[in-house]
């Protein structure tokens, strides 16, 4: 993991890519909120970007539910929170994700939605050595 | 997740309760599939429902959408203030027919 990433480190963890350790990622990113400060809302809404983010990862990148890491670092960085999630999958093209249309009512597809409806930024950052991406949420505070 | 189905005066309640999420998403399809093929009508109580993600969501939509292949009634109830607003995010509020708790549920599908 990319060691320099600005702001104070609240929380870092690595987890098995399946979705029985999703349940893990997000209380320990809602704790780190909590810690802060963080109103419930914005709580609510962190985790379930960053979740989307996981299962963006389990799902497409690594293909599957896997025992091979996904690496969660969660920091305080002036009036923003900054989750980076890191895998080690074959690198993603970011151009190649895209939100579907909502009034479209059909199963899946929602979770890109969601990550971008509910985070200010998002954006895939060079990853650390031998890693395969790196991506960036960052929710503001006000 | 906790999941209990049962019969109640001539349909379907299923009772949700604790997180609906990715893990547990794929019963919780299979589960109201089943019961939307009782061509019972169907009321999804969330009530107990703390979180719920796209995954989850999902498997409400498509049960919904296999209800209405069938003509069936098919509601949701008992929505938290958190899993409201996924169902407003996802822009599904005014796709569901939503109920405030399952007792109003039930009153309407008499």
């Amino acid at each position: 993991m990319n060691l320099d990433p600005p702001g104070e480190r609240l929380v870092q963890i690595v987890f098995p890519a399946r979705p029985d350790r999703l349940r893990l990622a997000r209380h320990a990113l809602a704790d780190a909120a909590d810690l802060v400060g963080a109103s419930e809302v914005f709580i609510n809404d962190l985790v379930l970007a960053v979740d989307e983010a996981c299962q963006n990862i389990i799902r497409h990148a690594y293909g599957g539910p896997t025992d091979r890491p996904i690496e969660m670092d969660v920091r305080k960085n002036g009036g923003s929170l900054v989750v980076r999630l890191v895998d080690y999958a074959p690198p993603v093209d970011p151009s190649r994700i895209k939100p579907r249309a909502l009034e479209d009512v059909r199963p899946g597809g929602l979770g890109t939605h969601f990550i971008q409806a509910l985070v200010d930024e998002r954006a895939f950052l060079a990853p650390p050595p031998g890693a395969g991406n790196l991506l960036q949420l960052v929710k503001r505070f006000a | 997740m906790k999941m209990e189905t049962r019969k109640e005066a001539g349909l379907r309640v299923v009772s949700l309760a604790g997180d609906v999420d990715l893990q547990h998403s794929p019963t919780l399809r299979k589960e109201l599939l089943v019961v939307v093929a009782e061509g019972l009508p169907v009321i999804v109580d969330l009530g107990g429902v703390s979180y719920i993600d796209s995954s989850g969501v999902a498997s409400l939509v498509e049960a919904f959408q296999a209800a209405r292949k069938k003509q069936i009634p098919f509601s949701l109830a008992g929505l938290s203030a958190s899993v409201q607003r996924v169902m407003q995010l996802a822009r599904l509020d005014r796709v569901f027919t939503i109920h405030a708790n399952l007792d109003e549920a039930l009153k309407r599908n008499q």
